[in-house]
């Protein structure tokens, strides 16, 4: 999948290993879950009612289009959580099973 | 005089939400009246959005990232962190709620609560949408988003952009890419130069700040960036993100390719917390907004409760700082403290130039009601939950919808988890079109607590 943000500037900074599906990429230290997601794909997650892929909107906490999920099962606001390293993260809900969250 | 009923017997607990220009002014106010105040941020790093932050790590200077604004926004940073150790400030914490008092926080996985003798409400503001066929593919992000991510994350939304919508924001953030390098594919404004025209009186009350404007666009023109006013934008188009965007200007359709689009019509306050904290509405006709009623200073119609920012009135970020200082003294007069009155009139003096400035945008760049009302039946209007515009017009006839939040209960539209934020401009307009009403007859969308969606997992503080 393409990438659909560009980085211009700060290109400099440490890099932190996270799981985006899976995969094992490197994002960079202070990236939101957003950014390191969108420098590399073009999506987040789809819209629970059908209408296709969504990638977030206001970027600023507002509009709740960029939940994703941790592969422990929780939500995550991707435009306001910042990467660390072994942070996990899904584009797709992990199975229902998981619900309760364990403790 | 101050209020009898709010001089507390010990030291006032004063609690400010937001850290933005306003929310930080009057936490400086609090401070120099020998205060110890609490300031709630939902930000990670104070500074609020206009003047918002980069992550610690970032090294670009103040002239990179602020522009113009460097100098303003070197202040409004130095101010905050000048009250470091004189304020308890709760960075990442959400405000979600306003009880008989008593401020509800989230923080840090706990839910605590701050009892206050005044609160001000500095909650600022986001981006005001209207929905546009194609506005949920990816690609397609608010004007203030596209800001965000250039100055906080050093990133582009796309690699050839496409700003549209109207306002002040819609120029700067052009020329903020345009500056950084970026390739800007076309500038889209819904107002045409007429009501430029017609609106210079009103702006030429803050000559620096019409230069500003006017400088944005000379450098967006010698950058040969298309720039249209009186456009009627009609599609996002794309299949599994943006391709382009198909307009009509001057008679004739254009559709110009492109892979991002940042869209924006001014912006709407985050009133929320002062509706849960039951203060009275007004219905602001030169914007079709409903905002907290105050009074010159910023007090609230519930006692102990004060306004300040764009979170109360959109008058921008110079204004916010006037109106946070406004606040806080306020307060501190009610809270029986000694304020100079020169000082007070000097800031309401301030504030009206602001206000004058203000009405010239609105008029200037007016809000395309007729756009939102004109909204296709296909049109998803809320992105949270995928219902169209049509969905929304027979409830408001077939099911006989008066208002916005009946409207909501048979339709959903603002029920989902924006809570109405970027749906509720246009839903007014469609229903008060549909049903033949005035604007300000279908009300507004209430407030409801909590505020942005809480954790399942949140646990009460002190509580097992």
């Amino acid at each position: 999948m393409t990438a659909r943000f560009v980085r211009i500037a700060e290109e400099n900074r440490q890099a932190v290993e996270i799981e985006i599906d899976g995969v094992r990429c490197a994002a960079l230290e202070g990236d939101t879950v957003l950014v390191a997601v969108l420098t590399r794909a073009a999506s987040l997650r789809q819209s629970e009612f059908g209408d296709g892929p969504r990638a977030g909107f206001c970027l600023m906490g507002a509009c709740q289009d960029c939940w994703m999920w941790t592969s422990t099962g929780e939500r995550l606001r991707a435009c306001t959580t910042v990467v660390a390293a072994g942070m996990s993260v899904l584009t797709k809900p992990p199975p229902e099973a998981l619900w309760p969250i364990p403790a | 005089m101050a209020d009898p009923r709010l001089v507390p017997s010990q030291a006032p607990r004063v609690v400010i939400v937001g850290a933005g220009p306003a929310g930080i002014r009057a936490a400086e106010t609090f401070v120099q009246a020998g205060l110890r105040p609490v300031v709630v941020d939902e930000g990670q790093v104070s500074g609020g959005q206009i003047y918002r932050r980069q992550p610690a790590m970032f090294r670009r200077s103040y002239a990179t990232l602020y522009g113009l604004e460097a100098d303003r926004a070197k202040a409004v940073h130095a101010s905050f962190d000048r009250l470091a150790g004189q304020i308890d400030y709760h960075p990442d914490t959400l405000a979600w709620n306003v009880r008989d008092g008593v401020l509800h926080i989230a923080e840090g996985g706990l839910a605590k609560t701050l009892p206050f003798d005044a609160l001000v409400l500095a909650t600022g503001a986001t981006d005001r949408l209207l929905p546009i066929k194609g506005w949920t593919l990816p690609g397609c992000y608010s004007l203030g988003a596209a800001q965000i991510a250039l100055k906080a994350q050093a990133c582009a939304i796309g690699r050839r952009v496409v700003f549209l919508g109207t306002g002040p924001l819609l120029y700067l953030v052009s020329y903020q890419y345009a500056k950084a390098g970026v390739d800007v594919a076309a500038v889209l404004d819904t107002s045409s130069a007429n009501g430029q025209m017609l609106a210079l009186g009103y702006m030429a009350s803050r000559p620096a700040v019409l230069a500003k404007g006017l400088y944005y666009r000379a450098l967006l023109m010698a950058r040969r960036v298309a720039v249209h006013g009186g456009v009627t934008p009609l599609q996002i188009e794309g299949g599994e993100g943006v391709a382009a965007v198909r307009f009509r200007v001057g008679g004739g359709e254009q559709s110009i390719a492109c892979d991002a689009v940042g869209m924006g019509f001014h912006l709407r306050s985050e009133t929320q917390l002062a509706d849960l904290a039951h203060c009275d509405f007004v219905f602001d006709a030169d914007l079709g907004q409903w905002r907290p009623q105050a009074d010159q200073d910023g007090r609230a119609s519930v006692a102990g409760i004060y306004l300040a920012g764009d979170g109360a009135r959109i008058l921008g970020a110079d204004a916010a700082e006037i109106s946070g200082r406004l606040a806080a003294l306020a307060a501190l007069k009610d809270l029986g403290r000694p304020v100079a009155e020169a000082e007070l009139a000097d800031l309401r003096r301030r504030q009206q130039t602001m206000g004058t400035f203000r009405r010239g945008l609105a008029k200037a760049f007016p809000w395309p009601a007729d756009l939102a009302k004109s909204v296709a039946d296909d049109v998803l209007i809320c992105r949270c939950e995928a219902i169209t515009a049509g969905e929304l017009r027979q409830a408001a006839t077939g099911k006989g919808a008066p208002e916005l939040n009946r409207a909501k209960a048979l339709t959903r539209v603002g029920m989902g988890r924006c809570q109405g934020r970027f749906c509720g401009s246009a839903a007014a307009e469609i229903l008060a079109d549909t049903r033949d009403e005035t604007l300000a007859a279908v009300g507004r969308l209430r407030g409801q607590a909590p505020v942005k969606p809480l954790s399942m997992a949140l646990m009460r503080e002190g509580g097992s």
